[in-house]
């Protein structure tokens, strides 16, 4: 311990403290400033970018004492006491915040930007804020609200909201209110799991394999339990219940006994005083493997002669073959007259949600929790809990599941990472046990997007009608099953495009492998069979000569076709709009100059190229879709929300609070929402499939109708007027001259022994299961994309300059908001697309860094201009149906659409190669089967 | 995870020895510390016992310019050269150099000292250093001298100085006088490792007419395992006009006599062979204009 002397936010400090913190840790732990997040310990992502002396620093690896004497900054030192700083009210009015784990960190950014250069360019803040990482906004909202808060700050007006035109606002539905804990995450108060400590808390480890496939021989845990300071060393034999977890297949161990199948499988955990002695001892457990053969690939696994993996599973390694069958293939094929036939690739993709995950677990009898409590931002904090009592051999009252804030998610936190191992050290230590994860962990651990192999056969008439649509693909569905079946399920079910197509047949064979598990992702599969169904398209439109955005109107799903699942299409089906904005706008951001497809100017090469999609909201598939909200009403007139929905920067809590404050005739900001509490909270149900909105928006918009149908009445009785002649009017009921406030009404409930509190089960839609026909989903978005590339001509280099998005969404319940989904599943798609793979080598991931896994940064993003196309769907809420997913579905196929049109070579491999690119152009080849990851 | 047990920050360079010399090997020298601590993180390493920051010893932050040499602290951060007209001026390439390397928040901490210390055989600093014929100052097994900045570089990642003893303290090299000027240029990948595909420094030297280049000196990397000059092309160029024709001179025998590799995840030989013709044709006019006109501005600044 040394002595620290150190100004933070105007206050000075002398404290004792280990040389060893970084500037991240002496502020988080030894200050309790925990509005300075920690991203990658890499001084890669600038989350945790703090001002020293004025100058931003990734505080993450800045030593403590290299700060001795010096004046630091913090995102809770922005604000002059209660008067946010002018970055600070312009991020929540612009819209750039969504999970606000990285808002800190952009926020001190820009501040920094700002105290130097008054007046930024859009230019001045991509080089501002090119390593600070963003993962939801997309960025264009955060370069908006700085530029606003330039203004602001030179004294002019701020810039107005980019806010997007949508039909029939009413009086809090289709009106961009800010989100709630919008002011929280500005001011780094939020709370994210890490930032909760509890007295006598212990820290934890994971001891994770090293090897891809592994027999355990014999694990030693006794060195690591004589280290001092070790509360815990626990294996496979300390789990009390059942030793497997997984959300369709319970598959998983929660820690190895007998087989390792990936690196970073999990064989171990401890808990120690501090994170460095549970990291020393964990270097003491001796672990003895014997090495078995890798399943590298999903052919490969497929094939008789490779090793199985789950010999339980009945079909080997084959998890699940998925099959789509739809008229006669054969007569399809026959009645074409153009037939294309690719093969696609694409490789596995990490989340990279800038929160590592992290739990904490709390036992029963510690102060304030009377049952073992886990904290943990999950999507799915029911099933949580249930997985964690079927390991723990506990019932669900014995078990509670406290949701956090989520620094992101995008499908990367369903699977279970530390919540069963907290809550087993947590009983055994009888103390509060935090997990949290590295980076290099979080990257190596958990579920991640398909790598699928994906070989199509499309065929069209002259007239250009599509005849039938032929398809195989292979899916890496790593180590455990995870969300495999369901994922692959999707990217066979939509692997017809948005079209209607007659005859169809398509096989899906999920593998498998020793590869990292892979799971849900944004997009959920269909993101994968988009990049190929939508570059078929356009070879088959210039195999007929017809003009690309023509050929998909052509064939474009509408009211009356019938999907190649059967499914009669009803109602709400948007795409032939979205395909009509998009041409609008391509016309419109020509520069006047006339439209062409592609044109070249120097050595740079420039196109458009344009993709559809779309995505259904909800599980869908036969499985039973529910979610409950509970609503209530107070008598300081305030009503709340509660349901367990997790919101990891999408926003229901929102999308809730505005469905109940409509129905119950309230402004916004008397609408309290509390969610994920499985003590508190009802179950809404997962975080997945873009459902949220349409579920549990429908939950609390019923629950708050049937509470105001009760204050009416209540009202009428005591006002002694029949209830229809009440009618409500900011927060009073009136009638015939009179009014009463609502929490009178409240009161007068209450004290009359009527409850103010209704609870809401709202059941979607039945659907049926893949291969009965009918309706697998009951709804479906839609979307149209055009990118206009710039592509080097002598380096390869491409830059996506625009992305114009049209997008049918139902209703959009928050305009501002929602346009942030859509910007942001853009630039994650873009990512997809040019930058992002993560490579495993023969099971061993390459990709265990940060450092190696680029995600796209505010350089990269284009200008964006989305519209908004509203087909009702007559059963979601309002009309609405699911935005989560369907904006990063064809990004990636208009991009290669567009590279294609700029060169004349197809990408058939992602992420796009410009090595590979330039040497297809030098050598006069037309296509590039090979990707970044096949550089070596 | 702990990277060191203690941190010192000493106030002079006798100090900063002192403290070598009291570890006997067990302290290691960081300044920024951007690269140093990201690897031992990456690798899992266990904490030094020391590390010796170099970065707030006053004589080893300054930027000197004197009688036409421009002398360069080992502890000035990337963001201090970058903001330095002086060297804008006098040796733009150093400029365009560092300001490429990494985002603002490394470049702010990050040296050019740790950049050259760290051996890459493709640094972005380093590359320019090379070609503006600098010399180091260190102290290695215990004598102070001056050498040649290459005579720095043993292998990939492997430098002459020993981390745990000795000490690099300052650059110095030429000012691009009247008719002279330098342009560096890297091409980069969207994926994986902030490691340039390919990078390429050059500096001239036109005649009197300004019509000629006198000479050149050129780096190209990573093409070897440490930074290296093209030799071939510097005395090729030497009296040649300054027009189109002479790059696709220079451009031939740059692909005669440099031999580039294929790198796992960065670039293939094909590749880097093709883009040596367009950094050369990209930087080399660059800096005969710039020694032409006077002017030099540094382009590509934080991009």
């Amino acid at each position: 311990m040394t002595n620290l002397e150190i100004t933070v936010n105007g206050k000075t400090y002398a404290v004792d403290v280990p040389e060893s913190r970084t500037l991240a840790q002496f502020l988080r732990i030894d200050l309790g400033l925990t509005g300075t997040k920690i991203g990658c310990e890499e001084a890669e992502c600038g989350i945790c970018t703090v001002l020293v002396d004025g100058t931003p620093v990734d505080s993450c690896i800045y030593p403590a004492f290299k700060a001795q004497g010096s004046q630091i900054t913090t995102v809770e030192g922005l604000a002059n006491g209660e008067a946010l700083h002018p970055i600070q009210h312009n991020f929540v009015e612009h819209g750039a915040v969504q999970c606000g784990f990285c808002t800190p960190g952009l926020m001190m950014t820009s501040a920094a930007l700002l105290d130097e250069n008054p007046d930024p360019s859009e230019a001045d803040i991509k080089i501002a804020l090119k390593d600070t990482y963003c993962r939801c906004t997309g960025y264009t909202s955060v370069i908006r609200a700085i530029q606003s808060a330039a203004r602001e700050k030179r004294g002019e007006s701020p810039l107005p909201v980019n806010d997007p035109k949508v039909d029939e606002p009413m009086n809090v539905i289709s009106r961009s209110v800010p989100p709630i804990d919008v002011i929280d995450k500005v001011t780094g108060r939020a709370k994210f799991t890490d930032d909760f400590v509890f007295a006598d808390m212990l820290f934890a480890r994971t001891l994770r394999s090293p090897h891809p496939h592994a027999r355990i021989l014999s694990i030693n845990t006794e060195k690591a339990k004589a280290l001092p300071g070790v509360h815990a060393v626990l294996t496979h034999k300390d789990v009390p219940g059942e030793n497997l977890h997984g959300l369709v297949y319970r598959d998983w161990p929660v820690l190895c006994h007998d087989v390792v199948r990936y690196v970073g499988d999990a064989v171990a955990i401890v808990a120690a005083d501090t994170e460095d002695i549970a990291a020393d001892s964990l270097k003491l457990i001796e672990v003895e493997y014997e090495l078995l053969p890798v399943v590298a690939d999903p052919e490969y696994a497929h094939k008789a002669d490779a090793p199985v993996l789950h010999p339980n599973h009945p079909t080997g390694n084959l998890l699940k073959h998925i099959k789509v069958r739809h008229g006669d293939i054969e007569q399809g094929f026959a009645e074409a007259d153009v037939i294309v036939e690719r093969e696609y690739r694409t490789p596995t993709t990490e989340h990279a949600f800038l929160e590592p995950e992290c739990a904490i677990g709390v036992p029963n009898g510690y102060p304030g929790h009377e049952k073992l409590t886990v904290y943990v931002g999950s999507q799915i904090p029911y099933q949580d809990r249930d997985q964690i009592c079927l390991a723990m051999n506990l019932t669900e009252k014995q078990v509670r599941v406290i949701g956090t804030l989520i620094g992101g998610g995008f499908g990367g936190k369903e699977d279970i990472a530390g919540q069963i191992h907290v809550a087993m050290l947590a009983t055994v230590t009888r103390k509060p046990v935090k997990m949290l994860y590295s980076r290099q962990e979080s990257l190596i651990f958990h579920p991640k997007r398909h790598a699928t192999i994906i070989r199509i056969k499309t065929g069209a008439k002259q007239d250009g009608k599509l005849t039938a649509v032929q398809a195989e693909l292979y899916g890496d569905g790593g180590a455990y099953a995870s969300l495999s079946d369901k994922v692959m399920t999707r990217a066979t079910t939509h692997a017809t495009g948005p079209y209607e197509v007659p005859h169809a047949k398509i096989d899906c064979y999920a593998m498998y492998t020793n590869n990292v598990p892979s799971g849900a992702f944004r997009g959920f599969g269909v993101t994968q069979s988009a990049f190929a169904v939508e570059q078929n398209m356009d070879l088959l439109a210039e195999a007929l000569d017809i003009d690309p955005l023509d050929f998909r109107l052509m064939n474009a799903q509408k009211v009356g076709v019938t999907t190649a699942t059967g499914q009669l299409l009803r109602e709400s089906v948007g795409l032939i709009e979205t395909i009509d904005g998009v041409r609008e706008d391509m016309q419109a951001h020509h520069n006047g100059s006339g439209f062409k497809w592609t044109w070249r100017d120097g050595h740079k090469a420039y196109a458009w190229g344009i993709a559809c999609a779309y995505k259904n909201t909800g599980l869908g598939g036969g499985a039973p879709d529910k979610s409950e909200a509970e609503v209530e009403a107070f008598e300081d007139g305030t009503i709340e929300v509660r349901t367990a929905a997790a919101d990891m920067g999408q926003g229901i809590a929102h999308v809730v609070a505005q469905c109940a404050a409509e129905e119950m005739h309230l402004a916004y900001e008397r609408v309290k929402v509390l969610l994920c509490d499985t003590d508190l909270t009802p179950n809404g149900g997962p975080t997945t499939a873009s459902r949220q909105t349409f579920m549990t928006g429908n939950a609390a918009r019923l629950a708050a109708s049937t509470l105001r149908e009760a204050i009416t009445r209540s009202a009428a009785e005591m006002m002694d007027v029949p209830p229809e002649k009440i009618y409500y009017e900011e927060g009073l009921l009136r009638s015939n001259g009179h009014s009463v406030e609502m929490g009178k009404v409240v009161g007068w409930m209450k004290s009359n022994g009527l409850s103010a509190r209704v609870k809401h089960i709202y059941h979607a839609p039945p659907t049926q299961p893949l291969g009965t026909g009918g309706d697998m989903h009951f709804a479906f978005s839609y979307a149209t994309q055009a990118a206009l590339i710039e592509i080097d001509m002598e380096t390869g280099e491409i830059h996506v300059l625009k992305v114009l998005s049209s997008t049918d969404i139902g209703r959009a319940i928050n305009p501002l908001m929602l346009q942030g989904q859509i910007e942001g599943g853009i630039v994650m798609a873009m990512g997809n697309c040019l930058t992002e793979a993560f490579i495993i080598e023969d099971g061993v991931p390459w990709s265990q860094l940060l450092a190696r896994y680029k995600m796209p940064s505010i350089k990269h993003t284009p200008e964006i201009i989305s519209r908004l196309v509203e087909h009702r769907s007559s059963e979601g809420p309002y009309g609405a149906k699911g935005v989560g997913e369907i904006p990063s579905i064809n990004t990636t196929p208009a991009i290669c659409n567009a590279i294609y049109n700029a060169t004349g070579v197809r990408i058939y491999s992602l992420p796009v190669d410009q090595d590979a690119l330039v040497r297809a152009l030098r050598s006069g080849q037309t296509e590039v089967h090979t990707a970044w990851q096949d550089v070596r | 995870m702990k990277l060191w047990n203690h941190y010192h920050t000493p106030q002079s360079v006798d100090e900063a020895v002192r403290l070598l010399m009291q570890y006997d090997g067990a302290a290691r020298i960081v300044a920024g510390g951007t690269d140093l601590l990201v690897d031992m993180r990456a690798e899992g390493q266990d904490p030094h016992e020391a590390l010796i920051d170099i970065t707030l010893i006053p004589e080893l932050r300054n930027i000197e310019a004197e009688n036409g040499t421009i002398v360069i602290g080992a502890g000035v951060t990337h963001t201090a050269i970058v903001k330095s007209l002086q060297i804008s001026n006098g040796a733009t390439c150093l400029v365009e150099s560092c300001g490429v390397v990494g985002g603002p928040q490394v470049r702010n901490v990050a040296t050019l000292g740790g950049n050259v210390a760290h051996a890459l055989p493709a640094g972005d600093g380093t590359t320019s250093l090379v070609a503006l014929d600098a010399e180091a100052e260190i102290i290695h097994q215990s004598k102070r001298r001056w050498l040649p900045i290459r005579d720095l570089f043993l292998g990939p990642g492997q430098s002459l100085l020993d981390s745990s003893r000795d000490l690099l303290l300052r650059f110095r090299f030429k000012a691009c006088a009247d008719g002279e000027a330098s342009a560096f240029k890297r091409i980069m990948r969207p994926q994986g490792v902030a490691l340039p595909v390919l990078g390429c420094a050059v500096w001239v030297r036109l005649d009197n007419t300004r019509s000629f280049y006198e000479s050149a000196r050129i780096c190209i990397a990573p093409v070897g395992p440490t930074p290296q000059r093209v030799f071939e092309v510097e005395t090729a160029i030497q009296g040649k006009p300054v027009d189109e024709n002479t790059v696709t001179e220079m451009v031939k025998i740059a692909h005669d006599s440099l031999r580039p590799r294929t790198s796992k995840y960065r670039a293939t030989a094909e590749y880097r062979y093709e883009m040596i013709d367009v950094l050369l044709r990209r930087t080399l006019p660059l800096a005969a204009k710039r020694a032409q006109t006077g002017v030099s501005v540094p382009e590509g600044v934080g991009v």
